[in-house]
């Protein structure tokens, strides 16, 4: 393995295109980042901000179409997009693992735990079935389900929800990824069972030394478990860097307003801070950054001219033309 | 006192077999009971099976309650028929979770807003659009909005369609389930900010429940925190959230997500799942979980007891301490 | 008591704003084709087709020797041009079949409605209704009706719609279940509406584009019902022309090689029924994905 980053996107664009050609969704437009070995990347945006089509994206899984039109897509210095979809396949579970956000559509509700866990083993590493068995025993014991031995006979109806994901995580890190990429994974899980929830995908995170990336809109996941962020805004990146600077100095406005419109504790009389309007389509943005309409500080070139990404800090970018 | 909500118990009985003999009770809601007052929130919090959304239709009077009373401006619900009901419904109204499936996409946004007023009240067209435009004012939509249909709309306006709605009648109580658990982040506080203003300007009562921690802490004068179809801690929402005294609120608020990557909570992460409302184990019905369970929790329910400016159901705080046990069961 | 204009008036509004692509265009060009030719069938058809010259018997249609431009289908055995009767043959397959289709979507619509929303004994009697109904054979029960009050048109028609008003309540019903549960039902009792406005104005208007693609599903069987009755003599009476009836009396000239008397007429029905489930699927699919955008 190289020395260099674990996942190396670069100007990556991916467009749908509807309607017989005539209209075209930029999903994700441009995006750019480097995830190292081990890392923690969080990817934050609202709806139609391209963060799923993003994590698509990476996996090259995309719906018919949707489609990959120019950019580099690099995973452990290999060129993701020159591979053929059977080459995909042996990558995607062995290295490159998805949680998705409802466990029960990840289930298939006719196969028991023990077989949906052992598949990827069975598929990737041609394990027998007795030996695939015994390890989905030791992966449930991993995510501590109790009484692993039984659970395996077990159906997914059988179980509830924070279990559910807990097997979906199972299946993720059975043939031991190196990144994994988890689009909203707690969304549907109760606030206790979120935190048993993310206390493990730490503990397997620094176990294995695997990378992680969460999709989320949710900040707070952001602070509690990422090391790196990426802000998502109709499907560009619109500032990206280290979690601690970001939280502390965001330098675009989206950030800050998201930031300041979150309630917090102990701030119960404070009112929020409101962003006007709403998140744009992704089939209809307007000129310039696709941000102004909403931006409080937006000026007559924002209205005109889309914004680079300017360097703030240290790994730090906003693509505003206000840091400029 | 504008809702007196006493004991108030739902039931739900589990028929099974061909005669539909009953072979269980899920016991939704049991024994609870609060007050919401003029002008001021009450938050409700819990996770799924706690009973909240079960209790927000009791209040609605969609559900029947199994036991207990609901009082209103000090009149007992449960004896009302036509008229005091129709009084009753005018008063309270309600915004619920999901703004896609709340408004119906066959009616034109105006004659959604005005259903209540044209369902309760005899007005002439003209006095109906009235309201219309009056309502939509309230709730920052434009006047054309009327002729249009919800599909035509984004969630977050949506959702101002539905609270404009629910104050067609002026009422005094609106009841919100998670009102905008279903919004994008950037439109919630939106959204928040106008039920904020609302209650200043109109005087409104709400009864807030949701999920999000923050959010009901942020919007509430007093939160109650439900576990399995109980309150177990209620109180000034201040109080509560800064010092939270039954472990279950301890434990909600530590697993609820930091607002900064440098505040660190106290990790109190608990065992095992949820139990079903079905088969609640007895005493402390908290007590699998619990990190502080006694002998006393695994025999005994607590009850609420006052306990620094809030009430809270658990043994830990009724003056009468055995040694901690230690290690949480299951 | 009206649906509100809405749900009638969204209808037409979504059907032109949708694109029609090829798979729908071909049945309803025949449709429309079919529909046009009940409606001017006084004015298209050469000749009265309850009438025939015996000197014409059995002449096949134009392109076969022996055939003649005078009679482009030829003629059946009592000398009847069978291109009018194919024609006003039309127009009693397109009008029993719509009609009995409506008829048959209003009755199963309404039962669907009550018994899916008001639930208790209301549901339980409907429901055992249906079941019992259902159980009766289509066709035969058709036939034992048909026997008993006698053959016309209109009885035709209420008779058939007796027969299918089943199939309209139980999908209704189940729709009507989970729409009951919907946030909109339960704001409308919170905002003091009584169950019958609720049904009214919040049940049916959603459950119309499933009754609609039932429809169109629908009109198939019912016309291929009608034919049958007529084929065995019970459904509409002759001498009017009914593609049924004339399949047969073609029976009859089946031996003697006069195809064109069965061949013609039960292209016909079939092209009908073709027609009309190809556009019931497209119906349901572009009708289907907007309703659940609920």
């Amino acid at each position: 393995m190289t020395g260099g980053p674990l996942l190396e996107l670069d100007g990556l664009s991916t467009h749908y295109v509807g309607a017989r050609g005539t209209r075209i969704t930029r999903a994700v437009e441009d995006v750019s980042f480097t995830l190292d070995a081990g890392e923690t990347l969080g990817i934050v945006g609202e709806s139609g901000s391209g963060k799923t089509t993003l994590a698509l994206s990476i996996l090259r899984l995309l719906p018919p179409g949707a489609r990959i039109v120019s950019g580099a897509l690099r995973f452990e210095g290999e060129d993701l997009l020159a591979k053929s979809p059977r080459e995909m396949q042996h990558i995607r579970g062995k290295r490159i693992a998805m949680i998705l956000q409802d466990p029960m559509a990840s289930l298939n509700p006719l196969f028991t735990v023990g077989d949906q866990v052992a598949e990827p083993i069975r598929v990737h590493e041609h394990a027998s079935r007795r030996s695939a068995w015994a390890q989905a025993r030791n992966l449930l014991g991993s995510v501590h389900i109790a009484a692993p031995e039984r659970r395996v006979g077990e159906y997914p109806h059988q179980l509830s929800g924070g279990m559910r994901q807990r097997i979906v995580g199972a299946i993720a890190i059975s043939c031991e990824p190196r990144l994994l990429i988890a689009d909203e994974p707690t969304t549907s899980l109760d606030v206790t069972i979120q935190a048993q929830y993310l206390h493990l995908l730490s503990e397997i995170q620094r176990e294995r030394g695997l990378a992680l990336i969460f999709i989320t809109h949710n900040l707070g996941i952001v602070a509690r478990m990422c090391d790196m962020v990426a802000v998502m805004y109709a499907g560009r990146i619109v500032e990206s860097g280290p979690v601690r600077r970001i939280f502390d100095a965001p330098a675009h406005p989206y950030t800050r307003a998201l930031l300041e419109s979150i309630p917090r504790f102990g701030e119960a009389d404070v009112r929020l801070t409101a962003i006007d309007g709403q998140p744009p389509d992704p089939a209809a943005l307007p000129a310039g950054c696709a941000f102004q309409p909403r931006c409080v500080k937006a000026i007559d070139r924002c209205r005109v001219e889309r914004p680079p990404r300017f360097v703030v800090g240290a790994k730090h970018g906003a693509a505003c033309w206000l840091c400029g | 006192m504008l809702l007196d909500v006493r004991n108030l118990t739902k039931h739900f009985p589990v028929k099974r077999g061909l005669f539909g003999g009953e072979v269980g009770r899920v016991r939704a809601v049991d024994d609870v009971s609060f007050v919401v007052e003029t002008g001021r929130t009450l938050g409700i919090v819990g996770e799924s099976g706690c009973g909240k959304t079960t209790t927000a239709k009791l209040v609605l009077l969609l559900e029947r309650p199994t036991a207990g009373e609901i009082r209103f401006d000090g009149h007992p619900l449960g004896s009302l028929q036509g008229d005091g009901l129709r009084a009753y419904r005018r008063s309270v109204q309600a915004v619920f979770q999901d703004p896609y499936a709340s408004l119906n996409p066959r009616m034109r946004v105006g004659e959604i807003i005005a259903e209540p007023l044209v369902t309760n009240e005899r007005l002439t067209a003209d006095e109906t659009r009235v309201q219309i435009h009056r309502l939509l004012d309230i709730v920052g939509l434009p006047q054309r909005s009327a002729t249009l249909f919800p599909h035509e709309f984004s969630g977050g306006q949506r959702q101002r369609i539905a609270i404009a709605r629910s104050l067609a009648l002026s009422p005094k109580v609106i009841v919100l389930d998670e009102p905008v658990s279903a919004l994008d982040v950037s439109i919630r506080a939106q959204i928040l900010n106008l039920l904020r203003d609302l209650q200043r300007d109109l005087g409104l009562s709400y009864l807030f429940i949701a999920h999000d921690l923050a959010a009901v802490a942020h919007m509430s004068h007093v939160i109650a925190v439900m576990y399995l179809g109980q309150i177990v801690e209620i109180g000034e929402a201040r109080a509560v959230a800064r010092s939270p005294q039954h472990p279950y609120t301890q434990a909600l608020f530590a697993a609820a997500l930091p607002s900064h990557p440098d505040e660190r909570r106290d990790e109190i992460i608990l065992m095992g799942e949820v139990p079903s409302p079905l088969n609640p184990p007895a005493g402390c019905r908290f007590h699998p979980r619990c990190p502080f369970v006694m002998d006393r929790c695994r025999v005994e329910v607590p009850t609420l007891r006052d306990s620094e400016g809030r009430e809270v159901a658990c043994h830990l705080y009724t003056g009468v301490v055995s040694a901690p046990t230690g290690v949480p069961a299951g | 008591m009206s649906i509100s204009r809405a749900a009638v008036l969204t209808l037409p509004w979504r059907l032109t704003s949708v694109r029609i692509e090829a798979q729908a265009l071909i049945p309803i060009v025949i449709l429309t084709v079919l529909m046009l030719t009940a409606i001017f069938a006084d004015v298209i058809a050469p000749y009265n087709p309850e009438i025939g010259t015996l000197g014409d018997r059995f002449q096949p249609p134009a392109w076969l020797t022996g055939g003649s431009t005078a009679h482009l289908l030829g003629t059946d055995h009592l000398g009847r041009d069978v291109l009018s009767r194919l024609i006003f043959g039309a127009r009693v397959s397109m009008v029993v079949g719509f009609m009995a289709v409506i008829f048959a979507g209003v009755v199963g619509t309404v039962l669907g409605v009550l018994s899916g929303y008001l639930g208790g004994w209301v549901d339980q009697l409907i429901m055992r209704l249906t079941d019992t109904w259902l159980a009766l054979p289509g066709l035969t029960f058709a036939i034992f009706l048909a026997a008993i009050v006698g053959p016309s048109m209109w009885n035709i028609v209420i008779i058939l719609a007796l027969v299918f008003w089943t199939r309209y309540a139980r999908v209704i019903r189940g729709e009507v279940l989970s729409l009951r549960e919907r946030d909109f039902v339960r704001l409308a009792i919170v905002a003091g509406c009584s169950k019958r406005t609720i049904m009214r104005r919040h049940i049916l208007p959603n459950v119309l584009n499933s009754a609609i693609v039932i429809a169109t599903l629908m009109l198939g069987i019912v016309i291929v019902t009608e034919a049958s009755l007529s084929f065995l003599g019970v459904g509409v009476p002759p001498p009017k022309p009914a593609w049924g009836l004339m399949l047969a009396d073609g029976k009859k000239g089946m031996m003697a090689g006069y195809w064109w008397l069965t061949v013609l007429p039960g292209t016909c029905i079939a092209l009908l029924v073709l027609s009309s489930n190809l556009l019931g699927d497209w119906l349901r699919v572009k009708l289907d994905p907007q309703l659940r955008q609920l």
